[in-house]
């Protein structure tokens, strides 16, 4: 993300603190003991600490479900707002004080059904903000629910004979967005790549849009379970502009040397064909970035009566 | 209104150069025109320049539009009537008055619209296009003859103007400029400063070729002479020279330069009529002074946005209107139960539903109060006047702040579109939002750290260091953990009330209009003053004991009200909104559903207020009200 100058800025980062990962860590986390969403607290702190990012000039922002407790077990800000609200928010932040480093956390219910509008819309913005997608593919908050990326046929206490609709695609979903500028997958049982991801959305100038496929102990246990016994079923998006994990390429053999400048190929490789790709399926950084279009002059107190007063006599009798 | 004839002028240089009606000049302390169109032909524009040329004069005025809910409804039909009512006097006018003395009409189906509303008085003068009446078309002719039948049960009096045929001798395309033509007609009645004119046609057109602007200035000139060789009467309308320096605007271009007085930096909003005219005045200007408007995808993101930005220390505010306040509803709860300072303007029309878009109601003022689940306690103010639109954006930011907490405005469709002159606002740096402080906060600082008393706790803001805390729309403590405990949720909630409690103490009691006691007591808000004042005035001449409070403070209440209300034998509210009546099939005491600010004022002072309200779509007459007052003053008094 690029630091800009801001107004409000009236005391700078303190330049000799070290952060470590404690300074990052809140209150103990309380979601169920083998949630995903405990792997992507990890990672994020750890993201947090490899960039120095002050947690003062940091702020969190989530709507409701339990990916949205999010924001309450990290030492930065945090904004625990209303069930799919959260990137409006982080627009009104990041609009005005495009110092403060912006990240968002939904659930697929979040994201992709009650707050739809907003992050097809986000994505047109393009602020300079990194969403992360907690997708487990069920409501888990509200106990068990059928959530838009329900696989088709998952029962549910709102679909009990099994989910009537195919699931959504968020990856091609987001794919066809126009001005969709950062889209990635990564699983919260491979830690060196979900770390690798996230710190290539938080590098990447816009707005990153990352899909984490999250395990979810209690609702849909077997959902990712086959791939995760079973590497074979991934398969891993590999370049050099995408993300490298060397230590992972022994265990992953499938991989497929993707661009991520390519958004034909990104949008045929999101396509759903028994396969999971994780990686950076497209990245553009040279996109215009919302807070920047929009920023405007600072202007003094002299300065805005001089002006409103300039305006008035236009309405002078 | 008297009409008082003078003796004509004496004849001008110009006027001698053909023989010219005698003429007669009324001389009048007020007047009322109305201008009516088919949509698009741009009565609006040029009943907006009388209105103002008349401000620049120094006539008091109040313009209201007459506006169809389409942008191009089937022209020469009743339902296309578009356009403007000005009002203007010596003194300065508070409202749209009763019915308009002068109209030019641009067609006689227009014309029939205001007439079957009853807006014309029984003696105006109509100039009227006479084209219709030999048109080629045989249907038009007869819908002309039909009309004029109808409109010939009244005494009114017709002045045919060949308008068409006048502008096609300087425009090809007379639809687009009879405007300007009939601009010129009332210049010459109403003795209009025609240089001024020409200086507020340069502006409407300043970004366009100077050839509209040639060609507009031909047509008022042409209306003009057309008037001065055909007319046999002028109307003077005395201006008393202003002791200050005045502007003039409508209520929303009010709201728009009250929002940048009051130091905000970001508007945000999504559009919807009638509040749609002040981001657009915004996003013309509010750049240059370091603000923006945001046009967001829907309004739920436009009040998340708002949100956003004031919990990250900017100060914004969301712009809306009744439909956009039902879906804001979430977010606003949300700022109250996070004590984020947060502005909501909501321009009044008529609903539920889409209902009237472009007309004015004041149906809002309960769903303003209690539109949120749970307590949501947080203030609603309305102003009443264009003047009080500009002040009331420093008002609303500055209890958000110092309170922590949501202030809703309701303005109306009446103030957003109408116009009138007020004192030059004297904006200095006071008025201005400050910067918040950044400074790292002392260690062990609670996030909500709320006096035991007041409720009242300093702001944290992202960027201080130290200050690190997440806000939450859960049930939380001091430390803005979530707790579901009963002394948490109920502390939050004692909290977040007392608030409003502290600040209803710094309120003072509204000011009585007539006698401090009487018989009667008309209780109004918002947009309603001018017409109840002045029907108020009109009914003590008549000797009747009637008074008037207007509240501005809706929530909280005002202090002194019940005290004040004892003073009177009855208490009336009058307001644009729908009520039973109490004679009505199936109608009881028990079951009637009341005026809105009646409602409210009953349950907080246990007093038995009457309403009077009525849903037409229209500001309120002062001739209408004054008939309600002489309805409800209590029997025993006026044997």
């Amino acid at each position: 993300m690029i630091d800009q100058a801001c107004s409000l800025l009236s005391c700078g980062p303190d330049e000799d603190r070290e952060w470590t990962m404690a300074d990052y860590e809140s209150a103990a986390a309380r979601w169920c003991p083998g949630c995903g969403d405990h792997a992507i607290l990890t990672a994020a702190q750890r993201l947090l600490e490899t960039e120095q990012l002050p947690p003062e000039q940091t702020v969190f922002i989530s709507g409701i479900g339990c990916a949205s407790r999010f924001p309450h077990y990290m030492n930065t800000y945090g904004f625990h707002g209303i069930h799919g609200r959260a990137l409006p928010v982080a627009i009104g932040v990041k609009l005005r004080r495009p110092d403060l480093h912006v990240f968002v956390v939904m659930g697929d219910g979040d994201c992709c059904s009650i707050g739809a509008a907003h992050w097809i819309h986000t994505l047109r913005y393009n602020p300079d903000i990194v969403a992360l997608l907690l997708d487990n593919g069920v409501y888990g908050l509200t106990k068990n629910q059928t959530s838009p990326t329900s696989p088709k046929g998952k029962a549910s206490n709102t679909q009990p004979r099994g989910a009537l609709l195919p699931a959504l695609n968020p990856l091609s979903a987001t794919l066809g967005v126009t001005n969709a500028s950062f889209v990635a997958q990564t699983g919260d049982w491979v830690p060196a790549h979900l770390y690798a991801t996230l710190l290539a959305a938080y590098r990447h100038r816009g707005f990153a849009f990352v899909r984490i496929l999250q395990r979810c102990p209690q609702y849909t246990t077997d959902l990712f379970e086959g791939a995760v016994r079973d590497p074979g079923l991934i398969e891993l998006l590999v370049h050099p502009d995408g993300v490298a994990v060397s230590e992972l390429e022994r265990l992953y053999k499938n991989q497929v040397r993707h661009d991520p400048a390519d958004l034909d190929a990104a949008r045929r490789l999101a396509e759903p064909d028994g396969k999971i790709r994780l990686g950076v399926f497209y990245r553009n950084d040279a996109l215009p970035v919302y807070e920047e279009t929009r920023a405007v002059p600072t202007r003094s107190h002299a300065e805005k009566l001089a002006l409103l007063n300039t305006e008035l006599d236009r309405h002078a009798v | 209104m008297t009409m008082a004839p003078s003796s004509p002028p004496p004849p001008t240089a110009a006027s001698s150069q053909q023989a010219r009606p005698e003429r007669t000049i009324l001389r009048v302390p007020e007047h009322t025109v109305e201008v009516v169109s088919d949509s698009g032909e741009g009565a609006q524009k040029c009943a907006q320049i009388f209105g103002r040329v008349s401000a620049k004069m120094g006539n008091g005025v109040w313009t209201v539009e007459i506006i169809p809910a389409e942008i191009q409804p089937p022209a020469r039909t009743p339902e296309s009537a578009s356009g403007n009512r000005i009002r203007i006097g010596t003194k300065p006018v508070t409202n749209w008055g009763d019915h308009a003395d002068v109209v030019v009409a641009f067609n006689e189906q227009v014309l029939l619209h205001r007439h079957r509303l009853g807006a014309l008085a029984e003696d105006a003068i109509i100039l009227i296009e006479d084209q219709w009446a030999t048109h080629d078309d045989p249907d038009i002719r007869k819908a002309w003859a039909d009309a004029m039948e109808e409109l010939g049960q009244r005494s009114y009096r017709f002045i045919h103007v060949p308008m068409e045929e006048q502008c096609l001798t300087v425009t090809d395309t007379p639809r687009r400029g009879k405007n300007m033509f009939a601009l010129g007609l009332l210049a010459w009645i109403y003795s209009r400063d025609l240089d001024k004119i020409r200086e507020l046609i340069a502006q409407e057109f300043r970004k366009k070729a100077q050839a509209l602007y040639d060609s507009n200035v031909a047509l008022l000139e042409l209306g003009h002479r057309w008037a001065e060789e055909h007319l046999d009467f002028r109307i003077q309308v005395p201006a008393i020279e202003a002791d200050r320096p005045r502007v003039v605007m409508n209520g929303n271009q009010a709201l728009a330069l009250g929002a940048i007085a009051a130091g905000m930096e970001l508007c945000a909003m999504y559009p919807i009529t009638p509040a749609t005219s002040a981001s657009h005045y915004l996003s013309d200007i509010f750049e240059r002074f370091g603000g923006l408007v945001h046009q967001a995808e829907d309004e739920i993101a436009a009040a998340g946005v708002a949100v956003g930005a004031s919990f990250a220390g900017k100060v914004a505010f969301a712009i809306t209107s009744g439909p956009g306040l039902a879906l804001k509803t979430e977010f606003i709860g949300l700022a109250v139960m996070t004590e984020i300072p947060l502005v909501v303007v909501d321009v009044q029309r008529g609903g539920p539903s889409t209902g009237l878009p472009t007309k004015v109601e004041q149906g809002d003022l309960l769903a303003a109060l209690f539109g949120q689940p749970g307590d949501a306690p947080h203030v609603v103010l309305a102003p009443a006047t264009m003047e009080e639109c500009f002040l009331s954006m420093t008002t609303a930011r500055r209890i958000a702040e110092a309170f922590r907490c949501v202030v809703i405005v309701l303005s109306d469709a009446n103030l957003a579109t109408g116009v009138q002159p007020f004192p030059r606002p004297e904006v200095n740096e006071q008025w201005l939002a400050q910067s918040p402080d950044l400074g790292p906060v002392r260690e062990g600082l609670r996030p909500y750290e709320w006096d035991p008393e007041r409720g009242l706790s300093r702001r944290v803001i992202p960027g201080q260091p130290g200050g690190m805390h997440t806000v939450t729309g859960l049930s939380h403590d001091e430390w803005s953990h979530v707790g579901y405990t009963p002394d948490v949720h109920e502390r939050g909630c004692v909290m977040r009330s007392r608030k409003l409690a502290v600040f209803q103490q710094m309120l003072r009691p509204p000011l009585v209009h007539g006698d401090d006691a009487g018989d009667l007591l008309i209780v109004g808000w918002g947009s309603t003053l001018g017409a109840i004042e002045e029907a108020v005035d009109r009914a003590r001449e008549e000797g009747v004991a009637v008074s008037s409070v207007h509240l501005r403070f809706l929530s909280p209440l005002e202090p002194g009200l019940k005290e004040i209300f004892r003073r009177f034998k009855k208490v009336m509210t009058v307001e644009i909104n729908y009520s039973d009546e109490p004679n009505d099939p199936y109608i009881t005491d028990e079951n009637r559903r009341r005026g809105q600010l009646c409602w409210l004022l009953r349950a907080q002072t246990l007093v038995d207020i009457e309403c009077w309200t009525r849903v037409p779509g229209e500001p309120l007459r002062p001739g209408q009200i004054l008939q309600a007052i002489r309805g409800h003053v209590p029997q025993e008094v006026t044997r």
